[in-house]
């Protein structure tokens, strides 16, 4: 399992930061969002992986780490997700109007 | 009676609540300002002459207010003689300039801003020489600069009153700098910043290893402040500066501050083998060059200032000596050389103000115009070409009698005498031209302005200064005697020597010396005149003239050009780059992954999720530039697969809200897809600087990718720590926050501030995107029908039996009847999933997205006018009241005394409902999700609404599509 999410998130990564680095706005937006799955997906790995053990507290059960996940990552990722969106919104946004006023889109307003 | 402490808070108060007032009043009330600032002036001398008495036998007036009492800082206001008659200098020099300036400035001027400044500099000023605390003396040191560079740069329409500035600032604030260093380390020497505790401490600073770094530092900041060699450049370049602010603080008071810091540490930090060297040497090579080089001038107030460079390396070179005596000519001097050069730079702006020009050559014969005027500067200019029966006299006679004095017997001491007085001599030579070129000689011609003298309250300034200079010319210890005596005690003490300020001692040296200074520097002059030395080039040691004019300017934007750039890309190749070294740095020398890895089976279903998930994101990769659709659908697909890790890993929150945003995220960015240029088919074309950056490019996606994997790889297969974070917030989650979702109660009520704060995030942006969208002007090619409307209107067209807009009307006729009739249903599901969220996954997040999403649907089935007849759709309104709900929740606790956010939970028991468990956070929670609801629908359906807004075409591409 470990060796799949890492290579996922390597990939994600990857793609994201080569969308980044590309020239066209639309590309860096797409980038963006691959890099915040992957950042978000590393983040919540450090919460190790556990299957089975949400940490929705159940009566009767302790409530310690050998019987829920760890819920730490889980609420710093939530926020993240919800961020990434507007983020990527504002961007967007930024990108039709800077295409508007530049008639071009290029991540520098002019092609070089 | 107002006690003295007050009255020394008040002294440094009212300049600025002055200039505060300065600020407020109208453009062209020219007199009302002068008023005030004269005004203050004249309270603050006021106010030093009753604390006179209190300081008169070598005592100090300290008051003392709590400033940061963690760190042993108090703001210490203390004024002892030397202060006493520094501030008499401020306040008094001040008031003349105030006067001065109402004449000098025209109406056009804006006065405000001038005088505003003017005063604050002045309540600046003031708080360098009464800081008790060295710390807070460098604050107030720095602000000088800051209001000298606005002063500066008050015609900032002129380019080198702009450079100028500049160049100001950019020495005497690198010299704060290090002034802060030095007292740093001075401060940790004597383990007080307080300034009394430090001037007992002199034995201990001058033994100390950090003695000479104290030095230096305290030396840069003082010499960059004073214009001395080679940071001098800055004071010719000020000389932009409207001349009431030349005469007050480039040659009064500013440049003074320098000279006060090295008299104020005097007693501690002189009296050693650097100190004479350091001092001395900078003073006397300022104190040469500079007359040297004023004799070059052409611009009177270029003399000026070359001149006051010259003596301030003077006063510098007294203090150098170490010696008692040396000391009390140096105060002596400052006294003298602010008198006489502030009326002559006020001389100068009449002269400037009534010709026209400044220039020396073409300034002539002016005593036929204004005999008052030339009377004035003609004893200013002597005064400072130290002819006796005027007080330049006296501080001269008083520095040739030191320099005679065998100091360490070097060779530099012996030629002491004769440096002296070959500069006195090229200062008699500077004088003499000032006064014969300008105001005698032949009538002037081809003057811009007819000369007349000026109005009588413009010269009245200069008519009192120069009555100072004779009266402490001729009876010095009747006038400045006392005064000097007080200033010299607080500085010396005990040790503080005798001296006669008689104007007559006998055929001496020093008399001989100022005789022959002055004999030479007529011969200088004279020489110069026959080689007509007016329209000579700057001699070499002119090393401000090589500057290019506007250096700082021109050193920072070849910089931006070398270090900066406009492009994104290197920056973010650089971001990139940057943080996979930081990310890196750590892991050195360090084995990344521990011996036994700790590893899960293996499951197929979810290697084959990321399987797919991974083809989806290098999908996207490849796909992005021209096939923008695909790589939204296979961005998706990356997405799923991350939603579906979240549910597999026991996320189920981050599952709901990954989905939901998932949803949200697409609908935004098909909508966007609209608005961006078709497929350009130049754009395929590739050269080989192209292919190398791709190549480049695709080394570090790779490389960090891969690296980002080996660490996520080795944190994930080790045991995890056993950490009290997920313990307290899995213990307390239930018996304290009242929930069994540990994920919603750490947002809502353990982290509750930080979500506070994320919300807010997101109105910003909702807000910002509205805004942005109000005014959108697309490209003139986006704004036409898209291809498909185009073709579907044209089919209905060619169609008699069908009427125009009915294909679109009926597209997705049967998903647009399932999505109504959602509606309920998912609005439904939405409150549920809000109801539920502190016990199972859910909570106002993920339920502010499904409200969102059920409005989204009914857009894409009806069309935004269909929906808007139908629903009340006011997301602003949502926001609004979304985030009084959030304050309220989080703010009941206040009313009760708790810290905001603290949560209040109360179980009701009703009948046939059963037990209801009511919490201050429910209301937190609705308040998320009200914002994130308003949030999401305001950006989505303010880009939607650009579709069916009417465009107009800019002029310019109107015009080129009709031609």
């Amino acid at each position: 399992m470990e060796i799949i999410l890492a290579l996922s998130i390597g990939a994600l990564a990857g793609s994201g930061i080569w969308l980044i680095l590309r020239s066209r706005t639309y590309q860096v937006l797409i980038g963006l969002s691959l890099l915040s799955y992957a950042v978000n997906l590393f983040i919540f790995s450090m919460g190790r992986l556990r299957t089975d053990a949400p940490p929705i507290l159940e009566k009767g059960v302790p409530n310690t780490l050998a019987h829920y996940t760890d819920p730490v990552p889980q609420a710093l990722v939530l926020t993240a997700i919800v961020i990434t969106f507007a983020m990527t919104a504002l961007f967007l946004v930024v990108l039709l109007v800077a295409r508007g006023l530049t008639r071009n889109d290029h991540v520098d307003g002019r092609e070089s | 009676m107002i006690s003295n402490e007050s009255l020394l808070l008040a002294a440094i108060a009212i300049p600025f609540l002055g200039s505060l007032v300065a600020a407020l009043l109208p453009t062209n009330a020219r007199n009302l300002e002068a008023w005030l600032a004269g005004s203050v002036a004249l309270a603050e001398i006021g106010i030093f002459s009753v604390l006179y008495p209190a300081i008169t036998d070598g005592q100090v007036v300290r008051s003392e207010w709590a400033w940061m009492p963690t760190a042993g800082l108090n703001f210490v206001l203390r004024i002892d003689g030397l202060s006493w008659i520094f501030a008499l200098l401020i306040a008094g020099i001040g008031g003349l300039v105030f006067l001065y300036a109402r004449y000098y400035m025209s109406p056009q001027d804006p006065v405000p801003r001038f005088f505003s400044f003017l005063l604050a500099f002045m309540g600046s000023m003031l708080g360098i020489v009464f800081s008790g605390n060295l710390i807070q003396l460098v604050f107030f040191w720095e602000l000088t600069s800051v209001f000298s560079f606005l002063l500066i740069a008050y015609w900032h329409h002129d380019a080198s009153a702009r450079s100028g500035a500049r160049l100001a600032l950019t020495i005497t604030a690198a010299g704060g700098l290090c002034l802060f260093g030095g007292v740093l380390v001075l401060g940790e020497i004597v383990g007080s910043y307080d300034l009394d505790e430090v001037l007992a401490s002199g034995v201990l600073i001058r033994s100390h290893d950090l003695y000479l770094p104290a030095l230096v530092l305290i030396l840069l900041g003082a010499f960059t402040k004073s214009a001395q060699f080679p940071f001098h450049v800055w004071l010719p370049r000020a000389m932009a500066a409207p001349t009431p602010v030349s005469a007050y603080l480039h040659s009064a008071t500013m440049v003074k501050a320098g000279i006060f810091l090295l008299i104020r540490l005097w007693p501690v930090l002189s009296g050693t083998e650097a100190w004479l060297w350091l001092v001395a040497t900078t003073g006397l090579i300022t104190f040469v060059t500079g007359a040297y080089l004023a004799m070059f001038q052409n611009d009177l107030k270029g003399v000026l200032a070359y001149s006051t460079i010259s003596h301030l390396g003077l006063t510098t070179l007294l203090l150098g000596m170490d010696a008692p005596l040396a000391t009390v000519a140096a105060i002596f001097h400052v006294m003298n050389h602010a008198t006489f050069k502030a009326s002559l730079f006020m001389a100068a702006g009449v002269i400037d103000h009534e010709t026209g020009t400044r220039d020396i050559r073409k300034l002539s014969g002016l005593y036929r115009y204004m005999p008052v005027t030339t009377a004035l500067a003609t004893v200013a200019a002597a005064a400072m070409a130290g002819v006796p029966l005027l007080n330049g006299f006296l501080s001269k006679e008083m520095f040739f009698a030191e320099t005679i004095e065998t100091h360490d017997g070097s060779l530099m001491d012996t030629l002491l005498p004769y440096f002296a007085t070959v500069a006195a001599a090229f200062s008699v030579a500077y004088s003499l031209r000032f006064i014969r070129d300008v105001f005698f000689g032949p009538p002037p011609t081809n003057l811009p302005h007819e000369p007349h003298e000026p109005p009588h309250w413009m010269r009245f300034p200069i008519e009192l200064l120069v009555v100072v200079c004779l009266l402490v010319g001729m009876f010095p210890n009747y006038t400045i005697g006392p005064f000097l005596n007080v200033a010299v005690a607080s500085v010396l003490g005990a040790t503080a020597p005798k001296f006669n300020l008689a104007i007559w001692h006998g055929f001496t040296l020093p008399f001989v010396m100022s005789i022959v200074a002055m004999a030479g520097g007529i011969a200088v002059y004279a020489f110069l005149k026959l080689y007509n030395f007016d329209n000579r080039r700057m001699p070499w040691p002119a090393v401000g003239e090589l500057i290019p004019t506007d250096f700082v300017g021109a050193t920072a934007r070849s910089a931006m050009r070398w270090i900066g750039t406009r492009s994104l890309q290197p920056q973010l190749r650089s971001v990139v780059c940057f943080a996979f070294v930081a990310g890196l740095a750590p892991l050195v020398g360090r084995t990344l992954f521990p011996e036994t890895l700790q590893l899960t089976k293996i499951d197929a279903a979810f290697a084959l999720v990321w399987i797919i998930g991974v083809v989806c994101a290098l999908a996207t990769a490849y796909q992005a530039k021209f096939h923008r659709l695909a790589a939204l659908i296979f961005m998706s697909g990356a997405g799923i697969a991350t939603f579906l890790t979240f549910i597999y890993l026991s996320a189920p929150d981050l599952a709901l809200t990954q989905l939901l945003v998932e949803v949200v995220t697409t609908v935004l960015i098909l909508l966007g897809l609209r608005w961006l240029p078709k497929r350009d088919e130049r754009l395929l074309k590739t050269d080989s600087s192209m292919l190398m950056r791709r190549y480049v490019d695709l080394t570090i996606a790779m490389v960090v990718g891969t690296g980002l994997a080996m660490l996520a790889f080795a944190v994930m297969t080790r045991p995890a720590p056993q950490y009290n974070l997920a313990e307290f917030f899995l213990h307390r989650s239930y018996a304290e926050g009242g929930g069994r979702n540990v994920v919603n109660v750490i947002l809502v009520d353990f982290r509750g501030f930080d979500t506070l704060g994320e919300i807010t995030v997101l109105c910003i942006v909702a807000l910002v995107v509205f805004a942005l969208l109000r005014r959108f002007r697309p490209s003139p090619e986006s704004i036409g029908s898209p291809e498909q409307k185009r073709i579907q209107e044209a089919f209905d067209v060619d169609h008699p039996d069908r009427r125009p807009g009915e294909t679109i009307a009926d597209y997705l006729l049967i998903p647009s009847v399932i999505m109504r009739l959602l509606f309920p249903v998912i609005g439904t599901l939405g409150i549920y999933l809000f109801l539920r969220g502190h016990d199972l996954p859910g909570g106002g997040f993920v339920a502010g997205l499904t409200l969102a999403i059920a409005i989204i649907l009914q857009y894409m089935g009806g069309g935004a006018a269909w929906v808007e007849d139908r629903i009340r759709v006011f997301p602003l309104r949502w926001m609004a009241v979304g985030f009084a709900f959030a304050l309220a929740g989080g703010g009941i606790a206040l009313a009760f005394g708790y810290p905001f956010l603290t949560a209040f939970a109360y179980d009701l028991h009703l009948p046939v409902v059963g037990s209801l468990h009511l919490s201050t956070v429910l209301l937190f929670d609705l308040g998320v999700l009200a914002i994130v609801l308003g949030a999401t629908v305001l950006i989505i359906i303010a880009l939607a609404h650009q579709s069916i807004r009417t465009h107009r075409k800019p002029k310019a591409a109107a015009a080129e599509e009709a031609t």
